[in-house]
């Protein structure tokens, strides 16, 4: 097949990755996967050969590569028969440390990131409690700021290398009545006081820890704080893509390797009389499943060639990660059928990789959860913006542009006929009280109680204001919601235009 | 829930089957489920686990009563395989109760009786299957374990592997080949030359003990001859429906208990503010599941009475075996996914149950042998009408040619 996406480079560096894997790796695994455990002296080793950090800056010790040579890492660490392996330097790479990289203060990149690169340090990302895993936004943890610490109370739950990794980019809630917008990004070292972790088993990725982490008054410093306080919600949205893509990544990789496995069984198992690839229906099997593998992965491949031209590919990314895991799952079910009883026997490789794929459809957002997000895009116009990795950019969200635009409100609503009720516009962190009761439109950043409720992100309200958005469109796609009485809200239009 | 929607079981409606069930449900709760974790250790639920099971009469419930059985009829042993799987249990009870004293009742003669099946009740005495082969699994026809008459016995040679008990077993009921074709022996652990390897670690069902038999020069007496010589091949056919009902009802069992314990945790699992229970995903998804178990309950139940008369077909029995575990696969799947990350956990029921599911498509006869027996069964008259069509064809070519 021609290659659009990989060059002479990436396939060098490919190969040089698998005669690494091919014999620092593979020969271990089945010993790794039995410890629950990976021996730290091997990620050293990738650090000393380069491999690690393929897209950080150089002045951490990264080789500032493309997109791509970061695919071929996915893909090749995903082809050594434990998916445990693969997941602890993905999420040290590609789904914790990021945050750091793209928001974090120099003094926090000086920090981490050197070690994320040179392979001595492994890192978790703490997002999931025991009572909100998809559901983000309504983590329990909290971080109260006491002088110049942080002190961080609660629990996380199924962190990856969270009982030998050394730190966590911790997803906290700095203002816990805040919703979306009090939550923030914390580094805590994971043998910081009061930090005690118990390690989960687990139906697959044995050789990978995962922890139940428990948060007892723990001191962080405040120069831990990755980005703006209130912002994480919104640097996590952004990098959550970036796992997705991950683990599209290391979905179809996994399926590629179960096949060439599964067709090398078949070519010498016999029964009947002959070998087991002969058999019609066996073989059809293997096609269907080939034909399906290739088009996801090019799919998954043209959502990376998104992400190295830095498109913020949500309904790509999600695509991506739900298309890859959900096949993974019934190709590891299909191959391992054509095992027969060698297939449930540990001593096959092939009954890890069943295993091992279960947790695909679950981790770093359910299939239900991208589903979910690719319904609102479509259905409900739903659009999603990237968080700016520039942490000078004033908060869209921010009581600055409020302000700025309150007296043009104010003058606009005065001018227009009194609505006759209250009308509250809530934009999660902040509210606009109209009380056109009396003979002209009172305005106010009051929080009261109106007759009539309208919810809207505060990007939405000021197209709604510039005439961008149409108040009865925005109100049909869902991008405004109602509440109380609906007659006021149909005077929205009288007030924007 | 569940049961409040699901059609009235009549199979199990008598007093005597109601007191059954609740006695062995007391009985896991005490004496099992709490074990488990000790036992996936061990690889191998306990012979006292096995003798306590017996002294409560849970195995062979359908042997007659002159052979220290119950003497209570096969939906009684359907029952137990399905109580215990509902309940997440899953030892070698269906090889033992439900393939291997078949067998002895039907073929052995009056002193095999006398000396297997009342200490099979007890529990004191547990038995395996040895069909399967390194190399012979689908295919039984091409085993090698070679058993060479010698006069006053046979000299047994070979191995067997993925046998279910052979670890916790006292004897094998095992598939060899003699001089006139494939011949069944009960062959004693305690024979010379007869070892048993280590319990294999498999995916799923931890404690059910799994494992290889080596047979180097066991002297095996003629007394331990089942049924005729040469005839094991036939035996093993005849009683195959039973098996695969067996493994049929054991998926129907896991399934309901996966599902009532999912019904249990949508309604108390929150997200986004409200129960994951009303969420339409969830509804539909717990729907669909709650169709599936309904529809495959009234089918295995008939499947039992035919069972009960003789008259369940290797067909049918194929058909309840194939479909009943691929709905358990596709069932325990689901549910674990509305588990979220607990699911992936093993202290939850979801993770073993899903775990264990997978292999019931494979033991027992794959689902590409249940096809292969089904479609076999579909074209059956095409096939005789066509060899007739070619034996007249010869026939008349023969004639001509003279």
């Amino acid at each position: 097949m021609i290659d659009y996406y990989f060059t002479e480079e990436h396939n060098m560096f490919r190969e040089s990755l698998k005669t690494f894997l091919q014999k620092e790796v593979v020969p271990n695994i089945d010993q790794w996967e039995e410890d629950r455990r990976i021996p730290r002296s091997v990620w050293k080793k990738m650090g000393e050969q380069g491999f690690l950090g393929l897209s950080y800056p150089e002045k951490y010790g990264g080789l500032e590569l493309d997109f791509f040579f970061d695919v071929v890492f996915c893909e090749e660490t995903s082809k050594v028969f434990s998916g445990g392996f693969a997941i602890t330097q993905t999420v040290t790479q590609y789904m914790s440390s990021t945050y750091i990289a793209k928001y974090g203060t120099e003094a926090l990149k000086q920090k981490y990131l050197p070690g994320v690169i040179s392979g001595d340090l492994i890192a978790s990302i703490g997002i999931t409690e025991p009572t909100a895993g998809s559901d983000a936004a309504n983590i329990k943890t909290t971080a109260t700021l006491e002088g110049d610490y942080y002190v961080v109370n609660g629990s996380k739950t199924f962190i990856t290398n969270g009982v030998y990794g050394d730190f966590i980019v911790t997803v906290v809630k700095t203002d816990p009545k805040a919703g979306p917008a009090g939550v923030s990004l914390l580094v805590i070292d994971r043998n910081a006081e009061g930090v005690s972790a118990s390690k989960l088993k687990k139906l697959g990725w044995h050789a990978s820890d995962t922890a139940e982490l428990a948060f007892d008054h723990v001191k962080v410093p405040k120069e831990n704080l990755i980005g703006q306080e209130g912002r994480g919600f919104y640097y996590l949205m952004g990098g959550l893509q970036l796992e997705r893509l991950v683990g599209a990544v290391m979905g179809y990789a996994g399926c590629e390797s179960a096949m060439e496995y599964t067709l090398q069984y078949m070519s010498e198992r016999e029964a009947f009389g002959r070998s087991i690839n002969k058999f019609q229906v066996l073989r059809h099997r293997m096609a269907q499943l080939a034909t399906e593998i290739e088009s996801c992965k090019q799919f998954v491949l043209y959502c990376s060639r998104l992400h190295n031209d830095n498109k913020y590919a949500v309904k790509e990314c999600s695509m991506a990660k739900l298309l890859a895991s959900e096949l993974s799952d019934k190709v590891m079910y299909q191959c391992l059928q054509m095992f027969g009883g060698y297939g449930f026997m540990e001593e096959y490789k092939m009954a890890r990789m069943y295993r091992d794929t279960r947790v695909g459809t679950i981790g770093g957002g359910s299939s239900e959860i991208m589903r979910e997000i690719i319904a609102k895009m479509i259905i409900d116009d739903v659009s999603y913006q990237s968080a700016s990795s520039n942490s000078e950019t004033p908060s869209t969200n921010g009581e600055i542009n409020l302000d700025k635009i309150l007296d043009q409100i104010k003058q606009r609503a005065e001018a227009a006929s009194p609505i006759g009720n209250t009308l509250k516009f809530d934009f999660g962190k902040e509210q606009l009280y109209i009380d056109g009761t009396a003979d002209k439109n009172v305005v106010s950043t009051e929080n009261k109680e109106a007759a009539c409720l309208v919810e809207s992100s505060f990007e939405d309200f000021l197209a709604l204001t510039k005439g961008e958005l149409n108040p009865m469109g925005a109100v049909m796609s869902g991008k405004v919601k109602i509440k109380g009485d609906m007659s006021v809200a149909m005077k929205l239009q009288s007030l924007f235009n | 829930m569940y049961h409040n929607i699901a059609i009235h079981r009549a199979l199990y409606a008598s007093d005597e089957h109601q007191m059954v069930r609740q006695a062995l449900i007391d009985f896991l709760k005490k004496e099992a489920i709490p074990h488990q974790e000790k036992w996936e250790k061990e690889k191998c639920a306990p012979k006292a686990f096995w003798r306590k099971m017996g002294e409560q009469g849970f195995l062979c419930m359908d042997i007659p009563q002159e052979y220290g059985g119950g003497g209570f009829d096969f939906s009684f042993n359907a029952m137990v395989l399905e109580e215990s799987r509902r309940l997440g249990i899953d030892f070698g009870q269906a090889v033992h109760s439900d393939i291997v004293a078949p067998y002895i009742l039907r073929y052995g003669t009056e002193a095999q009786k006398q000396h297997y099946l009342p200490k099979m009740v007890t529990g004191e005495l547990i038995g395996c299957i040895g069909m399967t082969e390194p190399s012979a699994g689908s295919d039984l026809k091409s085993l090698k374990t070679t058993a060479l008459d010698m006069g006053d016995y046979y000299l047994v040679n070979g191995s067997k592997t993925f046998i279910t008990n052979g670890y916790v077993a006292d004897f094998v009921c095992c598939a060899v080949r003699t001089d006139v074709g494939i011949s069944l022996l009960l062959m004693d652990k305690e024979l010379e030359g007869f070892t048993t390897g280590q319990p294999f670690d498999k995916i799923g069902i931890k404690y059910q003990d799994t494992c290889e038999l080596f047979f180097e020069d066991v002297k095996v007496p003629k007394d331990n001859l089942l049924g005729e010589e040469g005839m094991g091949f036939k035996y093993m056919m005849a009683d195959l429906p039973r098996e695969r009902i067996g493994i049929a009802v054991e998926s129907l069992g896991s399934a309901i208990g996966v599902l009532e314990k999912t019904l249990q945790y949508v309604t108390e699992r929150k997200a986004f503010g409200r129960s994951i229970a009303d969420f339409q995903n969830t509804q539909f998804k717990l729907a669909d599941c709650a169709a599936e178990v309904q529809v495959y309950q009234a089918f295995l139940d008939r499947c039992i009475e035919l069972q009960m008369q003789h008259q369940l077909s290797t067909e049918q029995a194929s058909i309840a075996k194939l479909k009943a575990t691929e709905m358990h696969g596709k069932l325990v799947d689901e549910c674990l996914q509305l588990f979220g990350g607990y699911g992936f956990i093993w202290e939850y029921d979801v993770a073993k149950a899903f775990a264990g599911a997978r292999v019931s498509r494979i033991y027992g006869g794959t689902s590409e042998i249940m096809k292969l027996i089904i479609s076999r069964g579909l074209f059956k008259e095409f096939y005789r009408a066509k060899q007739k069509e070619l034996a007249f064809q010869s026939n008349t070519n023969t004639q001509l040619n003279k």
